[in-house]
């Protein structure tokens, strides 16, 4: 927990003194017709997270409360979530290029037989449904188009049937 | 009356036919989710945000106000037969209602778990709609100054009340309002903190994409983690003679739930406080009001009447400093507030003037959602006993496909989905460190309202800071924030003080 607790607190202080240069490129003090410059809060609230980050950091060398629990507390935890999170961006990363269909159908795929460890019935029936469901709801009901990437050929014919 | 003119009004918008289905798919899908170990009103809301363009604003609140109803209805159904709470709001139910299920009685504690949440929820909407007019009619007389310490003052609540790290609750409150300021500026046009010129940050971080990535990505993550073993679910029947003896048993508990009903609301608007700690509030009044406290943690149903009248009363009650003041009182107030500036609406007490319809039409539609809600509870607890037994990877599918697909929906941004997934993992590692997530989310909200706030007064005063503790309401509002900032301070000198004067420390 100290370590992840030092960690975390140093990223912190990372992102908040990224928050703060980028800041700086605006005026960050009083501005004689507009009051505050577009900088000042974004700079300003970027020093104060940085303090208190940099105190979070500091209270770690001096007093220890939570020293005696662990960061993750069942290991075995870890490689699930790591799939979950790998699966969840190579899914993302999918869309532009097969269209969303595809790749959550791909990430269904995988997350419920690979870490579910489901049947192949209820793996093909949700598969199968979710996209039919995802279709109806955003593109035909919505009208908000989903993105097809290669895929868009395929979709011609239903959007002269849908729209 | 005029209140009730407007509450006929309002219930002309709530029970038209498509509102009535609205409200019962609502509360449905709102039970559902809170009894799902892990999600609560917040995850529900954050998931089907994206989803309500379908419908018209009115529309769209009454469904999000109806699943978070619902919601807290359902947090208690887990919390009885599987000994995990729901949600975080749930979690004293636990206390009595876990007992109660092992001794047999599981029909009885759902039973006295769903009135008991429809008396809460009742009393408090009565007083919701007498508070409501007097409260946004102060706030009519709101400048930005007194916007600004209101603000301020919902910030402090949380370092002051909020029960967590200071430092870290600071920390959050920083990086929410920074986030805030990303995108274009409002006075001087700017684009601000694009992070060498990203166009997907030119439109800001949208507060929708925060709360998917961190309630939906993030909770899922949480979950698999906390809960990868599968929970007995408790068996539970339910009869009719059961449910008479079940009501009759609870006219003898009106006590303690007008008690957790009062306490609850006004606990509810409070911004830091909210459900969860109202819940355990009454918990402990009934515990210590009764003739038998001793039988409380060993399945007395009054223990279970409480917490739950209670937390439907909060939820109510951090509604209203939402939508009086445009001040949410929980996040997941915070997320009903970013969808209404989503849907062109202007949240605060001008909407009391110019959207009638709207504002009636929500406040009626609570009692129609609190009578859905009791009725759909008790006729589907098979169906939700049956739901609980769903495998875990089967919901965290379903639910990351629509956190992507709902994430990208609204602007149509592959940039939004990364960030969703990019919040979802960082908002998992801070929970994870007891970094609390509200007031980041709160923060993102209210953000804009603070920076415009300030700088308008700013600019009218000619940078002259002293307007804030000059106006009278304004003045007040600091004072409080400033007494709460220095809450924890006081706290930590009396205890050093304590530990001083006694030379043998407890650690």
């Amino acid at each position: 927990m100290l370590a992840a607790d030092r960690i975390i607190a140093l990223a912190l202080m990372g992102l908040s003194l990224c928050f703060m240069i980028y800041a700086l490129r605006l005026p960050i003090g009083w501005e004689p017709e507009t009051g505050p410059g577009a900088g000042a809060f974004p700079f300003w609230l970027g020093l104060g997270m940085l303090l208190a980050s940099g105190a979070i950091l500091a209270r770690s060398f001096v007093v220890r409360p939570h020293s005696d629990e662990t960061f993750i507390p069942d290991a075995d935890a870890i490689p699930q979530i790591l799939g979950v999170i790998g699966l969840l961006l190579g899914a993302i990363a999918l869309i532009p290029l097969l269209g969303a269909y595809i790749a959550l159908m791909l990430f269904l795929l995988a997350y419920l037989r690979i870490i579910g460890g489901h049947g192949w019935v209820l793996t093909g029936i949700l598969t199968l449904t979710t996209p039919v469901f995802l279709f109806f709801f955003f593109e035909v009901t919505l009208k908000i188009l989903l993105p097809k990437g290669i895929t868009e050929p395929l979709f011609y014919p239903l959007y002269a049937m849908f729209f | 009356m005029d209140v009730l003119a407007l509450l006929a009004d309002g219930f002309a918008t709530s029970i038209s036919p498509l509102n009535l289905l609205i409200v019962l798919i609502g509360v449905t899908v709102g039970i559902f989710i809170g009894a799902m170990p892990g999600l609560g009103s917040v995850n529900g809301v954050a998931i089907v945000l994206p989803l309500t363009f379908i419908v018209p604003p009115t529309s769209a609140i009454i469904l999000l106000a109806a699943i978070y109803y619902g919601a807290m209805y359902g947090g208690a159904i887990s919390s009885i037969l599987l000994g995990i709470p729901g949600a975080s709001t749930a979690v004293a139910t636990t206390f009595d209602g876990r007992p109660m299920a092992q001794k047999g009685e599981a029909g009885l504690a759902l039973i006295v778990a769903a009135v008991a949440s429809f008396i809460g929820g009742t009393v408090s909407v009565v007083l919701f709609t007498a508070f409501a007019v007097p409260l946004a009619d102060m706030a009519l007389a709101f400048g930005p100054a007194e916007e600004f310490a209101l603000v301020l003052l919902a910030f402090t609540t949380f370092v002051g009340l909020g029960g967590d790290d200071i430092l870290k609750t600071i920390v959050m409150i920083c990086l929410g309002l920074v986030l805030s300021t990303v995108g274009l500026d409002i006075i001087s046009g700017e684009p601000r903190l694009i992070f060498g010129d990203m166009p997907g940050f030119y439109s800001g971080v949208s507060f929708l994409v925060l709360a998917i990535g961190v309630y939906g990505v993030g909770e899922v993550l949480y979950t698999i983690e906390t809960s990868r073993n599968a929970p007995m679910v408790t068996p539970a029947r339910l009869t009719f003679s059961e449910l008479r003896a079940g009501l009759s048993k609870m006219t003898r508990m009106w006590r303690t739930m007008s008690l957790g009903s009062v306490l609850g609301f006004f606990v509810g608007i409070l911004p830091a406080a909210g459900a969860t700690p109202a819940a355990l509030m009454s918990y402990g009044v009934a515990k210590s009001i009764s003739k038998r406290p001793e039988s409380f943690g060993r399945g007395n149903p009054e223990g279970v009447a409480a917490p739950e009248t209670a937390n439907n009363a909060a939820s109510t009650g951090s509604l209203l400093p939402m939508l009086t003041l445009g001040i949410p009182g929980s996040p997941t107030t915070a997320l009903l507030l970013g969808g209404m500036v989503m849907w062109g609406l202007t949240p605060g007490p001008m909407l009391f003037v110019e959207q009638k319809e709207f504002v009636w039409g929500l406040i009626s539609s609570l009692y129609t959602a609190n009578v859905a809600a009791v009725l759909v509870n008790i006729a589907l607890i098979p169906v939700f006993v049956w739901a609980l037994r769903m495998p875990f990877t089967v919901l965290c599918a379903m639910v990351l496909v629509l956190c992507i697909v709902g994430g990208y929906a609204p602007d149509q941004r592959m940039h939004d989905v990364w960030m969703i997934a990019g919040f979802g993992v960082a908002g998992y590692v801070l929970r994870k460190a007891d970094y609390p997530l509200a007031p980041l989310v709160l923060a993102l909200v209210l953000g804009p309202l603070m920076e415009k706030s300030f700088r308008q007064t700013m600019i009218a005063e000619h940078g002259d800071v002293t307007v804030f503790v000059d106006r009278p309401i304004s003045a007040v509002f600091m004072a409080i924030s400033v007494l709460l900032f220095l809450l924890p301070l006081i706290r930590l000198l009396r205890r050093s003080r304590a530990r001083a004067s006694n030379p043998a420390p407890a650690e």
